[in-house]
């Protein structure tokens, strides 16, 4: 091959290490920052640990843990069922025009900055819920209504996308079978579509457990363990938001070491994710 | 006509959207034969055979005139369940459909949408619908694996399998040798001999020569409209239209 001919390859293949040397630098740099702690107050103690008060030495994330995972599990509880009803009806009832309006202003969910979404959870989601169900209304709860519709569009458009590319002939294989339009949906559509609909839950979840600023507004932010949803509570991404600001020495660090956990928990997610995406493909 | 004929077809016209597929088409479909209804593409043979299960009603945009008497009773009636009527009439289509499922349950799926849970009788439906549809020697030591993993042929039998297994009345074949080598395609031919025995079957051969191997009778379809239709050996030997000799002796066009 002629030099000129390499350069384009050459000059591309520079830049898209450049973005993969980002992930790189910020990963070496948080576990540099954040590892030192990790090992002097023990991982058991860490991950474990139940007093979160950076003052007084004590660096146990475990409410954090629990209420990170208790928010995102509310999210996907309250989210996936509307995200995947809403696929298939875009996919298999409506007709064009209608999936023409709702798939544009499904995405444009996706463009509201989350900011607006936790300033809209504060002023109507909290008080309802104060108003309503009880407790202080900054809780558990709030956090996981705003982020199932958060993730909405996440689950809606890969769902959607992969029960759009099932083979027609399933379709039509099951109806002249004799199958209705609900039992070819579930019976041979959802099935065929799984790994796809798996994959983006996952994803939805990643989302939903790597989203601060929305959650920081109305979950409360309490460091204590949360015995209900209609609790407050604390995420690993809030403890990072929150406390930046002010942290130093041994408290930023902790930061960090919470960044690690949280940088940890996202990367089993995205495998799972890819591990389900890449066998929807082994299997046609 | 002295016995009642299986379908009948009276001034049907399809359409899909302002095109008309389908121009004032009457036939009768005597029961226990193959008829094939063969034409060159788009002239209609498809869309014909979609009408005869109602396939055709999933297509948006589509709307037809005329009616089909499947017994003597209008498919199209209200009354008439479009699920019960595709069990009775079923369709194996040009390209294999397995569902992405075992073999096992690709058979099964439709004896269990009708109710039947019972492994034992299960089994049996199993069995005897690949026995019918000779794929029983070559697929019974792994009925579990995925119906995605037998051969293109063996797909489309195990796809007539899954139509048998409904017990129908009439089975539609829209050109179903159409991607398959010339050994798979006997045995799908031989499997079709066999059942007229006890049911109807419609059949769009992909070519003339299948229509001659197989059917008792044919139609001829140019441009949504019937030419010419009569027992296979009759049509075949003396076509009465110019039309129809030019096609099958292969001068058309």
């Amino acid at each position: 091959m002629r030099f000129s001919e390499k350069i384009p390859g050459r000059v591309l293949l520079v830049i898209a290490f450049s973005a993969l040397s980002a992930l790189v630098l910020i990963t070496v740099f948080i576990f540099v920052e954040g590892v030192p702690l990790i090992a002097r107050v023990g991982v058991f103690n860490f991950i474990f640990g139940m007093k979160w008060a950076p003052s007084q030495g004590a660096f146990g994330i475990f409410p954090m843990i629990v209420g990170s995972l208790s928010v995102t599990l509310g999210a996907i509880i309250l989210g996936v069922p509307i995200a995947l009803c809403c696929a298939i009806f875009l996919t298999e009832f409506a007709p064009a025009t209608v999936r023409n309006a709702i798939r544009p202003a499904i995405q444009l969910l996706a463009g509201i900055p989350s900011v607006v979404y936790g300033f809209w959870g504060l002023i109507f989601v909290v008080p309802l819920i104060r108003n309503y169900i009880g407790g202080p209304g900054l809780s558990i709860l709030a956090g996981s209504i705003i982020l199932a519709i958060m993730i909405l569009p996440t689950i809606i458009s890969i769902s959607e996308v992969s029960l759009l590319a099932l083979p027609p002939p399933y379709r039509e294989g099951a109806f002249a079978l004799g199958a209705t339009q609900w039992q070819t949906i579930h019976g041979v559509l959802l099935p065929a579509a799984r790994s796809g609909i798996l994959a983006a839950v996952i994803l939805g979840m990643g989302r939903a457990i790597g989203e601060t600023m929305a959650v920081i507004m109305v979950l409360g932010n309490a460091v204590a363990m949360p015995s209900s949803i209609l609790d407050p509570a604390r995420t690993l991404t809030t403890n990072i938001g929150i406390e930046m600001a002010y942290a130093a020495g041994e408290h930023r660090q902790a930061l960090f070491a919470t960044g690690i956990v949280l940088l940890v928990m996202i990367m089993i997610l995205n495998s799972v994710a890819q591990y389900a995406l890449r066998r929807r493909q082994d299997e046609r | 006509m002295t016995p009642q004929a299986k379908i009948a077809v009276k001034k049907l016209s399809f359409y899909y959207k302002k095109e008309q597929v389908i121009r004032d088409l009457s036939l009768e479909i005597p029961a226990n034969e193959i008829l094939a209804v063969f034409g060159p593409a788009n002239s209609g043979t498809t869309t014909l055979l979609r009408t005869l299960n109602r396939l055709s009603d999933t297509i948006r945009g589509a709307h037809m005139g005329g009616e089909i008497l499947l017994d003597g009773k209008d498919i199209y009636a209200l009354d008439v369940s479009v699920t019960e009527l595709r069990r009775k009439v079923g369709m194996v289509f040009e390209v294999p459909t397995p569902l992405p499922m075992s073999i096992y349950d690709n058979i099964a799926y439709g004896p269990r949408m009708r109710g039947i849970k019972r492994k034992k009788a299960l089994d049996q439906v199993v069995e005897k619908a690949l026995r019918m549809a000779v794929l029983w020697d070559e697929v019974k030591e792994r009925l579990n694996a995925s119906a995605m993993s037998i051969s293109g042929g063996q797909q489309q039998r195990l796809c007539i399998a899954r139509v048998l297994a409904l017990e129908p009345e009439v089975i539609l074949c829209d050109r179903p040798c159409s991607g398959l080598d010339p050994v798979s395609t006997a045995k799908i031919e031989e499997s079709l001999r066999e059942l007229k025995e006890r049911l109807t079957i419609v059949l769009a051969p992909h070519n003339v020569q299948q229509a001659g191997r197989v059917a008792d009778r044919v139609a001829f379809m140019l441009m949504g409209s019937l030419i010419e239709e009569g027992p296979a050996a009759d049509v075949f030997a003396n076509p009465k239209d110019k039309r129809t000799e030019d096609y099958i002796t292969g001068r058309f066009g």
